[in-house]
């Protein structure tokens, strides 16, 4: 299984290594990151594989959206299915 | 997987207020009959309580697995007057049965206060009707509807008379709490049994014993959409952007019910496509209409981008999902709507238009704020019209209209929450005493010799 953490918010140094080591605390293999970045906003999508993941989804979802607030950027993960079930039939 | 696909699923949730309106688990209480209403109601609190003990856990969960937001959890139950039939004593013990399930689950409604009259009243229907305004006055979460007319039976004349009646006392015994009573009340012709909306919601006899129904919601989405598209479109190209979206919006649906039915170990039902307005700006139904190319929602025209709307949704939702049911359709809820309210607010849209609306959207006239001097024979006589429209084009049309008592044209009621502020609006008070008096019954129109 996998999921897609998003971040979107104002560049700065540092928020790649930031969450690819939260992902490394809770055992989240990172599949493929895409990241643009336009008129100084950062935007970033990374695939994770979460079969192996030391807590619950939920709470690493949760973890990452307090992680966004205290940073000033907006992260989610949320499960694949939910991109999945909309934009493919 | 794209990159944009992500992002685009993002900015509705965010930015277009994409949401998963309702989980609603339909519980049969057909097995929790007892002669004695202590009884009784003792089976139906420990039923519930069994079968939805998760139900808020699991939506909750969902949201943050997902990341789209569960706004409620609901329950629909079997029509309460089954039960009154079966047990006697004041139905309002059943009420406040219900009302404790609400909040030891935590869920935010309960329906199911209802009773089917559509052709007659049987055991306990009366007793049932008589005593919503004061089961609904003590309490909060349940809510309570009544169907009186249907294609195939007619229109029952004697309950649409009583309703005007309750209505009104719906809204005097709530009089301090801006007759809130009447906004958990709607009455139907042709009532969905597996509609998953409040305050509508009630779980039919021909259902199973237990099942998840879904309600999705977004007209946000659907007005974003719009609203980038180019002013030249033609209306069948309009039409087909609408289905393009109604498909993945009703994909949220289908993903929410198959994933809630199998934490909880239920049958998933049904995906309700209906488009539900919510009064935060831009999750407006009205707005959708005006991106149409509308001045403002009631202007000439409404009715027929309605129309297309109502009919585009369910054509791009069907597809999405492999059941569909309840209402379907675009609601417009006045106080609900924030392009409604203004509409209302300035006098472009009257009671008259919304009628009109009615005939071809998926309920009918909905959180409508009327002046509290309106006598029940008026309100029943607005019933009766609606269950007309119902009865002949065979669809669902509901009421729930509230008199604001001691208000009058120029006042505004506040319900706060989901169900938003509306402005009290003007209506035709001429009489039709003599007519609602009459009761009696309207005959079934005919359903074949439509040539």
């Amino acid at each position: 299984m996998k999921a897609v953490i998003s971040v979107i918010g104002k560049d700065k140094v540092g928020i790649l290594a930031m969450i690819a080591n939260e992902c490394a605390n809770y055992n989240l293999n990172v599949l493929d990151v895409t990241q643009t970045i336009v008129d100084s906003m950062f935007t970033m999508t990374m695939m994770v594989a979460i079969d192996e993941m030391s807590i619950p989804l939920n709470e690493f979802a949760e973890k990452m959206e307090n992680l966004g607030k205290e940073k000033n950027l907006v992260i989610r993960c949320m499960h694949q299915d939910i991109f999945n079930s909309m934009h493919k039939i | 997987m794209q990159t944009n696909e992500i992002l685009e699923t993002i900015k509705m949730i965010d930015e277009e207020y994409l949401d998963i309106r309702t989980i609603t688990m339909g519980i049969s209480l057909l097995d929790c009959m007892d002669p004695d209403i202590q009884v009784s109601c003792q089976k139906v609190e420990e039923k519930i309580c069994r079968l939805a003990k998760d139900l808020v856990k699991v939506g909750n969960d969902f949201s943050k697995i997902y990341g789209i937001p569960v706004v409620n959890k609901r329950i629909s139950v079997t029509p309460i007057a089954m039960l009154v039939a079966c047990s006697g004593g004041n139905p309002v013990e059943y009420a406040l049965t219900l009302e404790r399930c609400a909040q030891k689950l935590g869920v935010d409604f309960i329906g199911g206060y209802s009773a089917l009259v559509q052709k007659g009243y049987a055991a306990g229907d009366n007793e049932l009707i008589e005593s919503i305004p004061e089961a609904l006055a003590k309490t909060q979460h349940v809510c309570a509807s009544v169907n009186v007319g249907s294609t195939k039976a007619g229109i029952n004349m004697d309950a649409v008379a009583q309703m005007g009646r309750i209505v009104k006392r719906c809204a005097e015994y709530t009089k301090d709490d801006n007759c809130l009573g009447a906004a958990k009340l709607v009455v139907f012709c042709n009532a969905p049994e597996d509609n998953p909306f409040m305050a509508g919601a009630f779980h039919g006899v021909g259902e199973a014993d237990c099942v998840i129904n879904v309600g999705v919601s977004g007209p946000g989405v659907v007005r974003a959409v719009l609203s980038k598209a180019d002013k030249s479109l033609r209306m069948d190209q309009i039409a087909d952007l609408i289905k393009r979206t109604a498909f993945k919006i009703t994909r949220m649906g289908q993903l929410v019910g198959t994933v809630a039915s199998e934490k909880l170990g239920v049958p998933f039902g049904i995906v309700d496509l209906s488009l539900a307005p919510t009064p935060a700006i831009g999750d407006s139904v009205a707005y959708i209409l005006e991106e149409m190319g509308l001045e403002t929602c009631g202007a000439y025209g409404t009715t027929a981008c309605l129309a297309m709307l109502n009919d585009a949704v369910k054509k791009g939702g069907v597809m999405a999902t492999s059941n569909v049911g309840g209402l379907s359709g675009a609601f417009i809820p006045v106080s609900e709507d924030a392009g409604m309210i203004h509409a209302a607010r300035t006098g472009a849209l009257k009671l008259e238009k919304l009628e009109a609306m009615t005939a071809v959207c998926s309920v009918g006239l909905d959180m409508i704020v009327i002046p509290g001097e309106t006598s029940a024979s008026v309100i029943s006589g607005i019933i009766a019209d609606e269950a007309a429209i119902g009865m002949v084009n065979t669809k669902t049309t509901a009421v729930r209209v509230i008199p604001a008592i001691g208000k009058d044209v120029g006042d505004e009621l506040d319900f706060g929450g989901l169900l938003g502020a509306g402005p009290v609006m003007p209506i035709s008070q001429i009489s039709n005493d003599v007519m609602i008096n009459r009761g009696g019954r309207i005959p079934a129109p005919l359903q074949a010799l439509k040539n």
